[in-house]
């Protein structure tokens, strides 16, 4: 597992099952990578230490995600508000998007993750800020106007319950769980 | 009161009171004010929770909306009592600093349990870590599960669906030739070869006419040329005829294992009917996990825009040329959706005399479809009626003419599963369909034409092996001279087509993928570079995998052993594919989505399995067994052995086994069965009807909060 100090001692390493969704293969795989991306002065504290956002944002499974910037948001616990993450910020985000997480706290986090302005509800301004991020960056992938307004009228007739234009969480879970693809798209290995 | 923001007053709003219309803002509304839903009841015992649970290192920007806050309260611990189960700290969605803290709490709560709950406490939490590790460990032995992974990152979910699948079919035909083996062949071959003091008997079948029971297989007649060896493994005749691979091998009465009697009939029988019990089962959970959230509504779950929006994004793609491809492929879906519905809208203003020339085209066309099915099925008869007539000719000496004479049927399935799909999908343009109900049409009917091919050829089989003329062959029941032993013919039959289909694949991806591959990347012409490189097509290459496994599942019966070449086969088929996806193929610009093809994959398969049922059942039930070979020689069909058996079977449990199976029992049991079924769709329309009472009833809440809300500001700002 490389030197000496990039070991994680068993006590922790049980209580992360514990905390988390990982197995303790997944959990050593991933403090491997964590290490990785600090600079070698460091990687003996990796477990205390915080890695900036553009590191993360260098690994694979990140790299190609059109979320990486709101899921650094969404997982960071940094206080200074650089998006910067510890290892467990990045075990709790392996936590969610592992498979044997449950339905219920992937659409959490997936509702948190999609509201891009942080006001606790999906309007419209949010939703088309997520249909761009589907259809990728660039001028000529952008859906037309028209064709976004249609798009979003029938998301909201599909899922607003209540009616006031917005998705609120409850409304997100529900509309989620009866989405057959959800579960298996959202999901990160390393 | 803090401020209360800028509330756009909603002056298209009209307030009644009739619950059935539906109320749309006409302008968008903003944010309603935050301060007033601060002090709702709601939020406030949503804080006081939090405060209870939460601490510092908390998650940042709390989201000021009601929803936020509601998901807040979710991450409260359980505060009245310590009755309540509360759920391991790892669901909630907390950071990890904050599920300590709740775990913490939560064992602190245990102690305050009396002994027995926390006991009880302990050993569930033991039991599910037991479980977790077990679980853990047998991942590691799922077969391939690198290669799946890394085919997902590159690709994305569809097409890792179909090697999923591959997978499914590959440890669905070791399961069933373990059955088969365990059950069948095994026991025939300890008593044949009589180790452990076996030994089998081989009773003469008493009433039958003699000439029916002659059988001469000619097996290794000494010396002979080579290629008559090779000849024999293509076609399952000579050397293999007379081996455990077919039917004829096991013409074994009863096997004798020191004082045990084995009934190899009825083993046979029971096998057949476990392993297709065991498909059904199988394919039938693997279906209803993928389809766990059920419909409450009469939407089509597979192509709302939710889903496609929300679960759109395939988060385990690694490659960025992946990603790229999966925008376009995104795009391109959501474009396509909100075009197709737009037509929709068109069709609904179609005029009488535009839908009675539509009506009367699309007719028109299924009589074209339904006459080159017609077409495929007369041609399939004719080639297997000539390959039975002439392949029995004995002086044909010349190896290849053999061959191919023999091979004719196969041959000519394979022509019309490549040339019957074209045709539908170009026919299918004029019948001016939606694009999505034109991609399922063309796939009901490629998946028809492909398994009735198998079933015209067995049919023809069958009109051939029956064919009685004159009245010694009458005695028998079936024609005693080309067929003595008529199972094993249908065997290989099976047999060579699963060989055939093998190396079709085979051949196709050495012969014709990867020279295009080369010709496409070193020739830079222009009609090659429109050309280009084929597409992975999903649904034509599950429809491969499926003709397969449907013949697989009727030749089982015939050839004990094809699930084992099956195995084998489709083990080499999965590196087959693999290599000529990576670098042969480029990926489908239509997107097809892991959910919905998953369940399609497993639907058609299910059509297959049902499919397979009704030659084998004909040839159980009805066909005479053979009397020169095999374990049926004294019964007069397979089936027979069953009331055989039963009728040796103590009286009292003979009874109930003819019970069960009259028509005292079968009339009640099918009246209560309708009576369930009635009161579970009453029940369904019920709970629909209130799902929807509640959701009028959940639009007019949300409306008179903000009614309210409002005048209140109005009277507020107006003092």
């Amino acid at each position: 597992m490389g030197g000496s100090g990039s070991v994680l001692p068993r006590a922790e390493l049980s209580e992360y099952q514990e905390l988390t969704f990982l197995s303790k293969q997944e959990i050593l795989l991933a403090y491997k990578r964590f290490s990785e991306l600090l600079p070698k002065e460091e990687r003996r504290d990796a477990r205390t230490a915080r890695v900036p956002k553009g590191r993360i944002l260098t690994l694979p499974e990140l790299r190609a995600n059109p979320f990486q910037h709101r899921i650094c948001r969404v997982f960071s616990t940094s206080d200074s508000g650089d998006d910067s993450m510890s290892f467990e910020d990045f075990l709790d985000m392996l936590s969610v998007f592992s498979d044997s997480a449950t339905s219920d706290v992937k659409s959490h986090y997936a509702f948190r993750i999609f509201d891009f302005d942080d006001d606790g509800t999906l309007d419209r301004k949010d939703l088309e800020k997520l249909v761009n991020c589907l259809t990728g960056q660039g001028e000529e992938s952008r859906l037309s106007n028209a064709e976004m307004e249609q798009l979003i009228q029938n998301i909201l007739e599909e899922s607003d319950i209540d009616k006031d234009g917005t998705i609120n969480l409850s409304e997100f879970q529900h509309v989620v769980s009866r989405s057959p693809d959800f579960v298996s798209s959202f999901k990160i290995v390393l | 009161m803090s401020g209360l923001g800028a509330v756009a007053e909603p002056s298209g709003w009209r307030l009644g009171n009739r619950s059935s219309e539906v109320f749309l803002p006409e302008e968008p509304r903003a944010a309603a004010p935050a301060g007033f839903l601060q002090e709702l009841p709601s939020y406030q015992s949503a804080l006081r929770r939090r405060a209870a649970g939460g601490g510092t290192q908390e998650r940042r920007a709390a989201p000021q909306g009601s929803a936020g806050l509601r998901a807040a309260e979710a991450g409260g611990p359980e505060q009245e009592g310590g009755e309540l189960p509360a759920r391991p700290a790892r669901e909630y969605p907390l950071t990890i600093a904050e599920k300590r803290r709740l775990r913490d709490c939560q064992q602190a709560d245990i102690k305050h349990l009396s002994g027995w709950k926390q006991w009880k406490r302990t050993s569930s939490k033991s039991l599910k870590k037991v479980l977790s590790e077990v679980k853990e460990l047998s991942s590691y032995l799922k077969l391939w599960r690198h290669d799946i992974h890394s085919i997902e990152g590159k690709f994305g979910t569809g097409i890792q669906s179909y090697f999923s699948f591959l997978r499914f079919l590959v440890l669905l035909n070791f399961i069933i030739f373990i059955v088969m083996f365990s059950f069948v062949t095994l026991p025939s071959i300890i008593s044949k070869y009589g180790i452990f003091n076996s030994s089998f008997a081989k009773i003469p079948p008493k009433n039958i006419e003699p000439h029916c029971t002659v059988y001469k297989p000619n097996g290794n007649k000494g010396l002979v040329y080579f290629y008559t060896y090779l000849k024999d493994l293509l076609s399952g005749t000579g050397f293999l005829e007379v081996t455990s691979l077919f039917y004829g091998y096991y013409t074994i009465d009863a096997a004798w294992f020191s004082v045990l009697r084995y009934n190899l009939p009825l083993a046979y029988l029971l096998a057949t009917f476990a392993y297709l019990a065991l498909s059904l089962l199988w394919i039938i959970i693997r279906s209803v996990e993928g389809f766990k959230q059920n419909l409450v509504h009469d939407e089509d779950q597979f192509q709302s825009y939710c889903n496609k929006v929300f679960a759109g994004w395939d988060f385990c793609i690694t490659d960025p040329n992946a990603a790229q491809l999966k925008h376009r492929s995104l795009q391109y879906e959501l474009q396509t959706d909100l075009e197709e519905e737009r037509l929709k809208r068109k069709i609904a203003d179609r005029t009488m005399k535009e839908k009675l020339r539509i009506y009367s085209l699309r007719i028109f066309i299924n009589i074209i479809v339904i006459a080159v099915l017609s077409g495929c099925f007369y041609s399939i008869y004719r080639a297997t009626v000539f390959s039975q007539e002439n392949s029995s000719d004995v002086g044909n000496t010349n190896f290849q003419a053999n061959l191919l004479v023999q091979y004719l049927p196969s041959i000519v399935i394979t022509l019309a599963n490549f040339i019957a799909p074209q045709i539908f999908s170009i026919l299918i343009g004029f019948e001016d369909y939606s694009p999505a109900f034109e991609i399922r049409l063309t796939l009901m009917r490629c998946v028809f034409v492909r398994l009735a091919n198998i079933g015209v050829l067995l049919f023809s089989l069958w009109s051939h092996i029956s064919y009685c003329a004159t009245d010694k062959c009458k005695a028998c029941g079936y024609n005693y001279e080309l067929y003595p032993c008529w199972e094993s013919e249908v065997g290989q039959e099976m047999y060579k087509l699963m060989i055939f289909d093998f190396i079709i694949i085979l051949g196709v991806t050495l012969f014709v993928d990867f020279p295009r591959k080369l010709l496409v990347t070193h020739c830079s012409c222009k009609p090659i570079q429109w050309c280009g490189l084929q597409e992975f097509g999903i649904s034509d290459n599950v429809l491969e995998i499926i003709y397969g496994q449907t013949i697989c599942w009727i030749g089982t019966f015939f050839s004990p052993l094809l699930p084992a070449i099956a195995t084998v086969k489709y083990f080499i088929i999965f590196y087959i594919k693999k290599i000529s996806l990576i670098h042969t193929r480029k990926p489908a610009a239509k997107p097809i989505r892991a959910s919905s093809s998953n369940f399609f994959f497993l639907v058609v398969l299910l059509i297959g399995l049902v499919l397979a049922f009704i030659p084998l059942g004909i040839s159980i039930a009805h066909i005479p067994s053979s009397k020169a070979c095999g374990p049926f020689r004294s019964f007069n069909t397979s089936w027979a052995v069953v009331p055989d058996t039963i009728n040796g079977l103590p009286t009292g449990l003979q009874q109930v086994l003819y019970g069960i199976a009259s028509e005292a029992f079968a009339v009640p049991f099918f009246m209560v069965i309708c009576l369930v079924m009635f009161y579970f769709v009453a029940l369904a329309g019920a709970h629909k009807r209130v799902v929807e009472q509640l959701r009028e009833q959940l639009v007019l809440e949300s409306r008179d909060k903000l009614f309210l809300i409002r005048k209140i500001t109005e009277a507020q700002s107006h003092p």
